[in-house]
Parts: C-alpha cells; structure tokens; sequence
C-alpha cells in the first residue's frame, strides 16, 4: 500500500512501528503485544480481529494515548502519539455516556473542554446530531435511550472534535444482530461522508469483510500481527458472494490457526 | 453504577413517607403512648416522674417553662443551620481535594480517617477551652459533626466513579474547571446526599449535644438541662419529643428535596 509522510495534505497516517507492551502482574512481566507493525493511511477503514487476549483493545488504547508505557513507537503524521489529542476519537463497547449530561451536553465536552466558542459548539453538535440521527434526542439523557441510540450519541461525542482518526473498541459488540447491521451502514456512510480514518476492533469477523479496507489479524499470547488481508470488493458488499465468503474463510482459518 | 446508588434506591423503596409503610410504623408508638396514658392515670407510676402525655403536649401552650420551647427551637435551628452550612462547605471541599489529588490524599487521607474514629463528643473539652462555652464553640462543634460525614462521602463518592467516565474525560481532555463540575461532583453526588443527609442528622445531634453539654445560651439542649435541674419531667419529655420531631422532619423532608436531583439515574435502576 502507498503511504508518503510529511506530505501537508496526508492528514491521518497512523505508523506504528516495533510496538511491544508488557503488564507487571504479580511482579512476573506479561507481554501482551509483541512487534506491532502496521501503517495506515488517511482515510482508510481498518479492522483488527482476533481471539480475546490478543491485545487488540490493549494496542486501540496506545493509539488514542490512554496508555503510554510501551516500547517502539506510534507515529501520527510524523509526531509521536504522547497522550490523548484533539486528532484521535474513539468510541468504546460500552457507549461510557455520562448518565447526568442529556446528549447534547454529552456530545459538547470536548468541544468545551477545548474552549471553543458556544456558538460554534451548538453548531457543531447539532451537525454531528444530525449526522448519527439522533435529531429530537438532543435533551434525553442516556437512560432514556436504547443501546443503539446511545452507541451513535458516543459516535457523534467521537466525531465532534474532528479527529483525523476515529478508533472503535467492538462498538457494535454489545447491540442485537439487527440494530448491529443497521449502524454497520451508517458507520460506512459517515466514514464516506467525513473522510476521516476508522481503525475498528471487532469480534465479528463478516462485519470485519464487510466494512474494511483491510483486515489485520492478531494472534495471542503474545499478543501479535498474524496477517493483513486486504478486502478488494466493491462497494456495497454483499455478504453471499463467493468471493466475501472465500475471504472470511482464509480469516477465521488465519485466526484459528 | 457506584454502590450508593443502589443504597439510596434501596432505602427509599424500604421507608418511603406516607402510605401503609408510615401507618404500620405508627403502630408501635400508638401502644406505647397508651399504654403510657394508662399507667400515668392508674397511678402505677410516680407522677412526678412519668407525667401524663396529654400534659407534656399542652406545655408548650402552658406556663412559662414550657412556653420557652419555641424560642429554644428556634435558636436550636438556626444554629444548626449555620454550623451545617460551615461543616458542608468545609466536607465537600476537603472530600473533593482528597477525591483530586493524590498527593492531597497521601498527605492526609491517613489523619481524616483517624479524626473520623474519634467520638464527637470527646471534642468538646478542647472545643470549651479553645473558644470557650459561648456561641462559637458550639457553631465549630456543629461544623465538625457535618464535616466528617460529608468529606468521607464526597470522597467515596469520586472514588466509586467508573474508571470507565474518568476515561472519557482523559480522552476528551478535561480542564481541570471540567474535571469538577461536569465528572467529579455529579459523579459522586448520589453518595454527596447520602452525606447530606447523614450529615443533617449528625448536625442536629451535635447541636442539642453542644447545647447540653455546654449550658450556655438558649437552645434546646439547654431546655432540657434546665427542665432536668427543676426537675420538671413534662419540660424534659416535651424538649426530647421535638428533637425527635426535627430529626424526623430533616429525614423525610430531605428525601422530598433530593429526588428531583437524582432523576438522571433513571426509574429503572
């Protein structure tokens, strides 16, 4: 694949390189990711699947900056990742909306926190609203809402700063099977919409195919990359073709190797 | 969800105001005030000693002894109401810093809890000399009993906040102003009421406490103490059946005032 640093308008390559983590547990050192290589380009939608434990949630956590003791290095636009940043969103399984803010206010907190003008932060809300669909929940509170509402007010919350990347832990893992193919599409149509660089983790590996550029394998203990399999369909995919069906195959064999 | 919610939750269900719960929990001191009647008027008891119900509640409208109780409840309240108010602010700004910073709750998390071990009451020997046995050292004393509970829920309540929320605000990256009002204090405000409330309590307590212990001044502790050395049992009956009164009007009344600012927990939790 074709990746240019230091070029102004390449806003959004992500460049990990030779990243390993251990955790001190019981005073024995666990490593939990070893020799993390992997590039990715502006705009692209990359998945990462693999069994629990392979540290792919561990590996989301470094990028968005949460976690910072790690050996090697992960490289935004050139500049090392040293904590969180206006550049990076991310959305978790659980949608963590903070249950006494009514949605609005939910989705405003970054915009507050980096003291943008209010104005602009009810402009921008009401926008990233109307891009999630949840126009007319803009006063609900969280518990008023059903996991897939509140799931798209976390995206709308991820999105609302306008980061280059927006990282999704499993953030359709915990919907039913209906609601979950539902916001497959319209995690597709804003990624067409704003451009910006989806890395996604997930369990599902169709929904992996189904939404990718490309696919990255991992494998645990120690928590590594086993194989990056690029998803060549057109779009709109569709999920009886022999070809996507061929391709989750070498995957879930890739993964239960 | 931190564990005291599901505390308050529980508690209001179990003693909700009005309705058959309040009924069958009058059941009991409908029987003993009977039975109180009955034995103060079949002579069984020393009247001087147990004097008759009706008696205690005619008081306050009798003669000049009893009449007093007005005043004393009104001096009683407002200064709790002061020490509360000093002892609140104090508890939640203690409990938030120790909530905020670690190095605040190294350096003194270890001495809060010690003081918090000590019975109030033993305060007040170093309270009279420090401030003497006027109005000030009771208003500290009142303080104190609505400082300790108030610091250690608000700093249980930022403790028992969701790793999860506190996330959130790092990725969203917070200012400190932020941290405070938008994660801190709503996250730790259903344990902040319980504080209140226990705090409430314990401020009511103090304040007869203070008053007994210390004579003084008006108040209601000191009513009691002046029934107690004229010996008028009616006197001291009716000042033990208000404190009573307050102490259940500020619970039930409390739990009026709060709901509205809990709703955000939902109706199904």
């Amino acid at each position: 694949m074709s990746l240019s640093h230091g070029v102004i308008d390449d806003q959004g390559a992500l460049a990990i390189r030779a990243v390993s983590k251990s955790y001190q547990v019981d005073g024995r050192a666990l490593q939990v990711l070893k020799g993390i290589a992997l590039d990715i380009a502006p705009g692209e939608f990359v998945s990462v699947v693999g069994a629990s434990g392979c540290g792919k949630s561990t590996l989301l956590r470094l990028i968005v900056g949460l976690d910072t003791a790690y050996d090697g290095a992960i490289l935004l636009d050139g500049r090392r990742i040293e904590g969180p940043g206006p550049d990076r969103g991310i959305v978790f399984q659980d949608h963590r909306l903070f249950p006494w803010l009514t949605v609005a206010d939910n989705i405003s907190l970054g915009l507050e926190a980096a003291n943008v003008p209010i104005p602009e932060q009810q402009r921008r809300v009401a926008e990233n609203i109307a891009l999630v669909g949840l126009d007319g929940f803009e006063n609900a509170y969280p518990h008023q809402l059903s996991g897939g509402m509140a799931q798209r007010a976390a995206i709308a919350r991820a999105l609302v700063g306008e980061p280059e990347i927006l990282l999704l832990d499993e953030p359709l893992g915990a919907l039913d099977s209906l609601t979950r193919a539902y916001l497959q599409e319209e995690l597709l149509r804003i990624w067409r919409q704003g451009g910006v660089t989806m890395i996604m983790v997930t369990h599902d590996v169709e929904e992996a195919v189904y939404l990718s550029d490309r696919v990255v394998v991992m494998e645990p203990r120690p928590g590594r990359i086993s194989a990056v399999l690029p998803v060549d369909l057109p779009r709109p995919r569709d999920r009886a073709a022999a070809e996507f069906i061929r391709l989750k195959e070498r995957i879930l064999r890739a993964l239960s190797r | 969800m931190p564990s005291s919610v599901a505390a308050t939750g529980s508690q209001d269900s179990h003693i909700r105001p009005g309705g058959p719960a309040l009924r069958r929990g009058l059941l009991v001191p409908a029987l003993l005030l009977l039975a109180w009647m009955a034995a103060s008027h079949n002579g069984l008891l020393h009247s001087s000693l147990l004097v008759p119900p009706e008696r205690v509640l005619i008081l306050p409208f009798g003669d000049e002894a009893g009449q007093q109780i007005w005043a004393a409840l009104a001096a009683s309240v407002a200064r709790m109401l002061v020490g509360f108010a000093i002892g609140a602010i104090a508890g939640i700004g203690f409990g938030l810093a120790l909530g905020m910073s670690l190095t605040a709750q190294r350096a003194f998390a270890p001495s809060f809890n010690a003081l918090r071990q000590i019975t109030l009451f033993a305060w007040i020997p170093l309270l009279t000399a420090w401030f003497g046995n006027g109005d000030s050292a009771k208003i500290v004393y009142i303080a104190l009993s609505a400082f300790f509970p108030l610091a250690f829920n608000t700093y249980e309540g930022i403790r028992n906040i969701p790793l999860a929320y506190v996330e959130v605000a790092r990725v969203l990256r917070f200012v400190p102003r932020q941290r405070v009002t938008r994660l801190l204090l709503p996250g730790a405000l259903p344990s902040i009421c319980i504080g209140v409330q226990v705090a409430l309590i314990t401020a009511w307590i103090g304040t007869v406490g203070a008053e007994y212990a210390m004579g003084a001044g008006r108040g209601l502790g000191a009513f009691l103490l002046a029934g107690r050395e004229q010996f008028r049992m009616d006197v001291v009956l009716l000042g033990v059946f208000i404190l009573a009164l307050v102490g259940y009007v500020i619970n039930v009344g409390f739990r009026r005032i709060l709901k509205p600012f809990l709703l955000w927990q939902g109706e199904a939790k």
